[in-house]
């Protein structure tokens, strides 16, 4: 198996001025195609500068970002994002914000049927078919964040980057969608790096879990194999011993090994 | 589920379902509501103005009803400039026009001079807008411009257009397009940087990023410095048709003054500030229809 997606020897530092911090040290990972990777690490240790850096929004400072083999270093629908904060156009309805980025990566390659069909397509895999015409505003957190899921996954992303998706959202609504991901995954197969602060939803949701130190100069600790048989039911696996064991050695690492100290920041 | 049937055993609640057709005299009700609540609500907005302007006038009427006085009272007005206040429309020869076709001939001067600021305006604070240079460079100088009063301009355009016309339109443009650039401008340093990263996801090329996210983005700001430039453009068309003449609402009041007929350059004062009035309402409810959504999030 060839990689899919390679960080290669990747390091950023942040210049400002005459001071300059370097935020992330000699990153290496290698992804497959159709895998689900999610990075887990305490706040401000640059989980999502890495994001950023593989969706092209930020420059590397050292190494390369590489897809199928070819470096990237500029964002582009091949690795669509769905923000923390959703970011919807709020001026657009919900179907014009999906049209917005199906128009533009589809120009010329599908016809206006063909694309009406796929925006809908997208908004019901994410159940927001019966929402077309409301505006952000007029829509829950949770149904902004599933707009934002099908925007992105109507580009036809190579890679799905996901920048802690449910992390504003109570936890029914966090529940539900991260259901609705898995199901969206195992249909699609969609290759998907995910940043998260919470340890059930990394265990749950990956088949990698990618657990950060702290920073300055953040790097890789640990990557932990989640050998869980799909599909997943959180309900089955609250008792799971594979599960649990899972839980406890994310836990183990950023609590006890890497234990969030405030003047690290 | 067996507790409910034990507390009230109508099992025919079933076939007691008609209830959605209740739903119908219920829709009709809050409509007649709606049109008492209207009525109120237009009273409430309407009679106390007209409560204070018949103070007013009554006030006036008072303290200048003395026939040795250097104004004129409410009534003289009405006597005198009845047929500028009635009919607005009249043509009784070449000078000899009602007051609407004036402030017709004033608002295509402004509509000519302040849409050209609009666009313009709205063009160069885009520009500005994007590069923290261009700003750094560019704001101390507008906003030393932008304290010039719209006359002063005036010379300098006759100048150099040796012709009124486009004389009034530039005065105008001049005057009104510095709100414009710099509330564009300010609207779109605004621009938060999410829909910045959804727009290079996408890879939406300048038209595409200006039309489809800055000037949406930007509106509400915008309409702001258009608001403020319509009623600077409104100022300043009066002004300058004081001295460049022809057949404008501003040259009626120089003329007025210069066979002192006084009470018609009240009436014309009073067509001033509604017009002033209806061209700020105007904007604000464009500004109303295109920002609709975009400052609630």
């Amino acid at each position: 198996m060839s990689a899919y997606l390679k960080l290669d020897h990747i390091g950023k530092t942040f210049t400002r001025g005459s001071a300059s911090t370097e935020v992330l040290r000699d990153i290496r990972l290698t992804i497959d195609k159709g895998e689900y990777v999610s990075i887990i690490g305490h706040s401000g240790c640059g989980k999502s500068t890495l994001l950023n850096l593989v969706a092209g929004l930020t420059q590397v400072s050292q190494g390369a970002v590489l897809l199928e083999n070819q470096e990237v270093n500029s964002p582009g629908p091949d690795r669509a994002v769905v923000f923390q904060n959703h970011s919807l156009l709020p001026w657009l309805t919900v179907y014009e914000n999906v049209n917005l980025a199906v128009s533009k990566v589809f120009a010329g390659r599908k016809t206006k049927a063909e694309r009406h069909d796929w925006i809908m397509e997208n908004l019901t895999l994410v159940q927001m078919a019966h929402a077309t015409d409301k505006r952000p505003s007029e829509i829950s957190g949770g149904m902004k964040q599933r707009v934002g899921i099908a925007r992105a996954l109507a580009m036809e992303p190579k890679i799905l980057l996901l920048d802690e998706p449910f992390g504003a959202l109570d936890a029914l609504t966090r529940a539900h969608l991260q259901d609705q991901m898995m199901e969206i995954h195992a249909r699609l197969g969609n290759t998907i790096i995910m940043i998260t602060h919470d340890v059930d939803e990394a265990v749950l949701l990956s088949d990698r879990i990618v657990m950060m130190t702290n920073g300055p100069a953040a790097t890789i600790g640990e990557v932990l194999d989640v050998p869980l048989e799909r599909p997943r039911n959180r309900i089955a696996l609250a008792s799971d011993r594979t599960y649990l064991k899972c839980r406890e050695a994310v836990l183990k690492f950023l609590y006890e090994r890497h234990r969030f100290v405030e003047a690290a920041e | 589920m067996s507790l409910p049937a034990t507390k009230s055993d109508v099992v025919v609640a079933g076939p007691f379902k008609p209830r959605p057709a209740t739903v119908v005299p219920l829709a009709a009700q809050p409509r007649r509501f709606d049109l008492r609540g209207l009525a109120v609500k237009v009273a409430q907005s309407v009679l106390p103005p007209i409560v204070v302007l018949a103070i007013l006038l009554g006030l006036w009427q008072i303290a200048f009803s003395d026939p040795n006085s250097s104004l004129p009272p409410p009534s003289e007005v009405w006597a005198q400039s009845r047929d500028l206040i009635v009919s607005p429309f009249f043509e009784n020869g070449d000078q000899d026009i009602g007051l609407g076709w004036r402030v017709l001939v004033s608002l295509e001067r402004v509509a000519y001079g302040f849409g050209l600021a609009a666009i313009v305006g709205v063009l160069v604070g885009a520009l500005i807008g994007q590069s923290i240079w261009a700003m750094r460079g560019l704001d101390p100088i507008f906003q030393v411009l932008r304290t010039v009063p719209p006359l002063a301009w005036l010379p300098l355009s006759l100048a150099a257009f040796l012709d009124s016309r486009p004389s009034a339109i530039f005065v105008i443009f001049i005057t009104s397009i510095w709100p414009v650039i710099i509330n564009t401008a300010v609207g779109i340093r605004n621009i938060p940087q999410d829909y910045r990263n959804v727009a290079l996801v996408l890879r939406l090329n300048h038209v595409e990023y200006f039309f489809k996210i800055m000037v949406p983005a930007a509106a509400p700001y915008i309409f702001s410095g258009l608001k403020i430039g319509v009623g600077l453009s409104w100022l300043a068309i009066v002004a300058a048709e004081m001295l460049t003449g022809g057949v404008g609402i501003g040259f009626f009041i120089w003329d007025a003054w210069n066979s002192s007929r006084l009470t018609d350059i009240i009436v014309a004062l009073v067509y001033i500030g509604l017009v002033g009035f209806m061209l700020d309402k105007l904007v604000s409810f464009l500004g109303a229809l295109v920002t609709r959504g975009t400052s609630s999030n």
